[in-house]
C-alpha cells in the first residue's frame, strides 16, 4: 500500500510537470494514447492478476464505450458526459450478462466467451451501418467540455486523460488493498481454500470483471472524443491481444507495471517503424519470452533489481 | 445441532454417497472413518455447501441448509478445514487468519477480530511468532495449524476437519491431535474425518464408519474401538504408534 501510494504521488507529480518539457503536439498525442490504454490495462490487470481470469475481448468493451459516446452524441445529441455514463452502465450490464453464466464454470470459459463477444461486437460495429456508420464509422464526435473549458487541444486533452487515469489508478490501489482485493488474491492463490472460508468466489470474480469492463468503456469514450471519430478497426481481436500483452509485460500482479506495459507497447511502435509491420509477431514473441523467463513482468524484474542493489549496498556497508 | 437425513451425492453419474444419515449434538466430537475413496470428503463438502446432494435433508440448528451457498453456510456457523492443507501460500500468516474472518471483516468488528486472533495465538503460539511470515514458508505441521486457526477465525459452532494429520510426521500428528483435544475441552463441536482411526476414536465421543458411500457402523467411540471388525479393518499398528 505504501509503495503504491508513493508511486501514485510520483506519477501525479510527473503528469503535472511534464508539460513544462513537452511542447510538440505529437508527443502529447502519444502520451494521450498511453493514458487511454493505461486506463484499460489498469482494469485488465486487476482481472488477470488479481482474479486470475483472462479476457480476450477487452478491445470490444473499449469499443463499446467509444461507440456509445459517438452514437449518442452525434445521432441523438446527448451531452457527452451523459453519453459516457450511459456507455459505462451499458458496458457493465453487458459484462454481467456475459460473466454470470461463464464465471460459474471452472477453467478458461471467460477467455472463450470474451473472445466471442469481441467478434460479435466487431460485426455489429461493421454491419449496423444505420447506427454505427459501418466500416467508415462516425465523424464529428463533439469535444468534451467542463468548467467553461473545451478539451480540444492535445495539451488540454492530455490533462483530462491523465487525471482520469490518476483517479482510476487511485481507485484500483484502494480496491486491491481492500478486504475485497485480499480476497481476490486469495481466490487466485487457492480457490478451494477461499471457497471453504465462505469467500463468495464467483461473485467477486464477476465484480472485478465488470469493473475492468467499466474501465475499458470509459477509456473508449475518451478515445472517441479525442479523435472525434470512431471506426471499427481499433476494437478488434488483435487489440485485445495487445492489451493482454501490455498486462503481461508490465507484470500482472502490479498496477504500476501495467502502466509501464501500456507505455512501452504504445510508444515502441511509434518510434520503431519496423515494429509496425510485425506488430503481432513481436507481441507474440514477447508474451512467450515473458511467460518463460519473467512471469512477474517488468515490475518483477525491477523489484528484483532493487532487492539486488539493496543487498549489495548492505554487503558493502557490512564490509566497510 | 447437525442432522443429516438420507443424503445421496453424485459426481455426474458416479454416486459417492448413498442414503447417509448422521447427527451431531452440540459439544460433541464425532469422527468419520473409512478407507480412501469411501466418501468422507464428499460428505464434508456436501455439508459445507460445496457440493449439492441429489436427495436427502441437512439441517443445522433446526434450519434447513437446502439451497444455501457456502458463504451462507459459513455465516450460520459451519467452517471446514479442507483436505490437504489448503492455505494461501503467498499471504502472510496474519493475512491467512484474517481471511478466515472474511465474512465479518468490517471496521466495527476490528476489536472482536483482534480478540479472536489473540485466542488463535494462544492456541498456536508458533503462529504468533510467524505472523509476518509468508504461509508458504511454514513447515507442514505449522501449515495445518494455520488452516485450523483460519477456520476458527470464522467463529464456527461446528468445525469440519478433513484429515488434519495427513502427510505429517508422527510427532506433528500427535501435536495436531492434542490441539483437537484442547478444542474439544473448550467446547468446540467437531466432525473429524481421519484415516488414523485409532487416534481419532481416542479423542471422540462417537464415530461413524463409511464404506464405499454407505454408513456401515456407528456408535460410541470406546465401543467401536473394541469392535473386532473395526479393529481388523481400521486399527492397524498406527493406533499404538500415536498414543503409546
Ligand atoms: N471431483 C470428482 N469427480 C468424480 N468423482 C469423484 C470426485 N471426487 C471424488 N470422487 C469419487 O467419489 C468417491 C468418494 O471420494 P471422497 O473424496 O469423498 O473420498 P474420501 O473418503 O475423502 O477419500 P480419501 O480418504 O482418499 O480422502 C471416490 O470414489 C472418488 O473417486
Ligand atoms: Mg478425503
Amino acid at each position: 500500500m505504501k509503495r503504491d501510494a508513493v508511486i501514485w504521488a510520483a506519477l501525479t507529480l510527473l503528469v503535472f510537470t511534464l508539460p513544462a518539457f513537452v511542447h510538440s503536439p505529437y508527443y502529447y498525442s502519444v502520451l494521450i494514447i498511453i493514458g487511454i490504454f493505461g486506463i484499460v490495462v489498469l482494469g485488465l490487470t486487476m482481472l488477470i492478476g488479481y482474479a486470475g481470469q483472462i479476457s480476450l475481448g477487452h478491445a470490444g468493451f473499449f469499443g463499446f464505450g467509444a461507440y456509445f459516446s459517438a452514437v449518442l452524441t452525434t445521432r441523438f445529441h446527448l451531452d457527452p458526459w451523459l453519453a459516457m455514463l450511459v456507455g459505462l452502465v451499458a458496458t457493465i450490464v453487458l459484462a454481467f450478462l456475459l460473466g454470470i453464466p461463464t464465471l460459474k464454470l471452472h477453467g478458461h470459459y471467460l477467455a472463450m466467451a470474451t473472445l466471442g463477444l469481441g467478434m460479435v461486437l466487431q460485426i455489429i460495429f461493421k454491419e449496423e451501418v444505420e447506427l454505427t456508420g459501418g466500416p467508415t464509422g462516425l465523424t464529428d464526435v463533439p469535444h468534451l467540455k467542463a468548467f467553461g473549458m473545451v478539451f480540444a487541444s492535445d495539451q488540454k486533452f492530455y490533462f483530462l486523460v491523465w487525471i482520469f487515469l490518476l483517479v482510476l489508478y487511485g481507485l484500483s490501489i484502494n480496491l486491491v488493498h481492500s478486504r475485497l482485493g485480499r480476497a481476490l488474491r486469495a481466490i487466485s492463490s487457492n480457490q478451494t481454500a477461499a471457497g471453504s472460508l465462505g469467500i463468495p468466489v464467483n461473485r467477486l470474480k464477476l465484480l472485478i470483471f465488470a469493473v475492468s469492463a467499466g474501465y475499458a468503456s470509459l477509456a473508449g469514450s475518451l478515445y472517441a472524443h479525442y479523435l472525434s471519430f470512431v471506426n471499427p478497426s481499433p476494437f478488434g481481436f488483435l487489440v485485445s491481444v495487445k492489451l493482454v500483452a501490455m498486462v503481461v509485460i508490465g507484470g500482472s500482479q502490479s498496477l504500476w507495471g501495467a502502466l509501464l506495459g501500456a507505455g512501452l507497447l504504445t510508444a515502441l511502435p511509434e518510434f520503431l517503424a519496423v515494429l509496425q509491420d510485425y506488430e503481432m509477431l513481436v507481441y507474440g514473441a514477447i508474451l512467450i519470452v515473458m511467460m518463460m523467463f519473467a512471469p512477474q513482468g517488468l515490475a518483477g524484474i525491477l523489484a528484483g533489481l532493487h532487492e539486488w542493489v539493496k543487498n549489495r549496498d548492505h554487503k558493502k556497508n557490512a564490509q566497510a | 445441532m447437525l442432522k443429516i437425513k438420507n443424503i445421496s451425492t453424485f459426481y455426474g453419474k458416479i454416486q459417492a454417497l448413498r442414503n447417509v444419515s448422521i447427527h451431531i449434538q452440540a459439544g460433541e466430537v464425532v469422527s468419520l472413518i473409512g478407507a480412501n475413496g469411501a466418501g468422507k470428503t464428499t460428505l464434508l463438502n456436501t455439508i459445507s455447501g460445496l457440493l449439492t446432494p441429489a436427495s436427502g435433508e441437512i439441517s443445522f440448528d433446526d434450519q434447513s441448509l437446502k439451497g444455501l451457498a457456502p458463504d451462507q453456510i459459513v455465516k450460520l456457523g459451519i467452517s471446514q478445514v479442507p483436505e490437504g492443507r489448503q492455505i494461501f501460500f503467498h499471504h502472510t500468516v496474519l493475512e491467512n487468519l484474517e481471511l478466515g474472518a472474511y465474512l465479518r471483516m468490517q471496521r466495527k468488528n476490528r476489536d472482536e477480530i483482534d480478540q479472536d486472533l489473540a485466542r488463535i495465538y494462544r492456541l498456536f503460539p508458533v503462529l504468533a511468532e510467524r505472523k509476518k511470515q509468508l504461509a508458504g514458508t511454514l513447515s507442514g505441521g505449522e501449515q495445518q495449524m494455520l488452516a485450523i486457526g483460519r477456520a476458527l477465525m470464522a467463529k464456527p459452532k461446528l468445525l469440519l476437519l478433513d484429515e488434519p494429520s495427513m502427510g505429517l510426521a508422527p510427532k506433528l500428528v500427535r501435536e495436531i491431535f492434542e490441539t483437537i483435544f484442547r478444542l474439544r475441552k473448550e467446547g468446540t463441536t467437531i466432525l473429524l474425518v481421519e484415516q488414523n482411526a485409532g487416534a481419532a476414536l481416542a479423542i471422540s465421543d462417537r464415530a461413524y464408519v463409511l464404506e464405499t458411500g454407505r454408513l456401515v457402523l456407528s456408535g460410541d467411540a470406546r465401543e467401536l474401538m473394541n469392535d473386532p471388525e473395526v479393529r481388523r479393518a481400521y486399527l492397524g499398528k498406527d493406533y499404538g504408534e500415536v498414543w503409546d
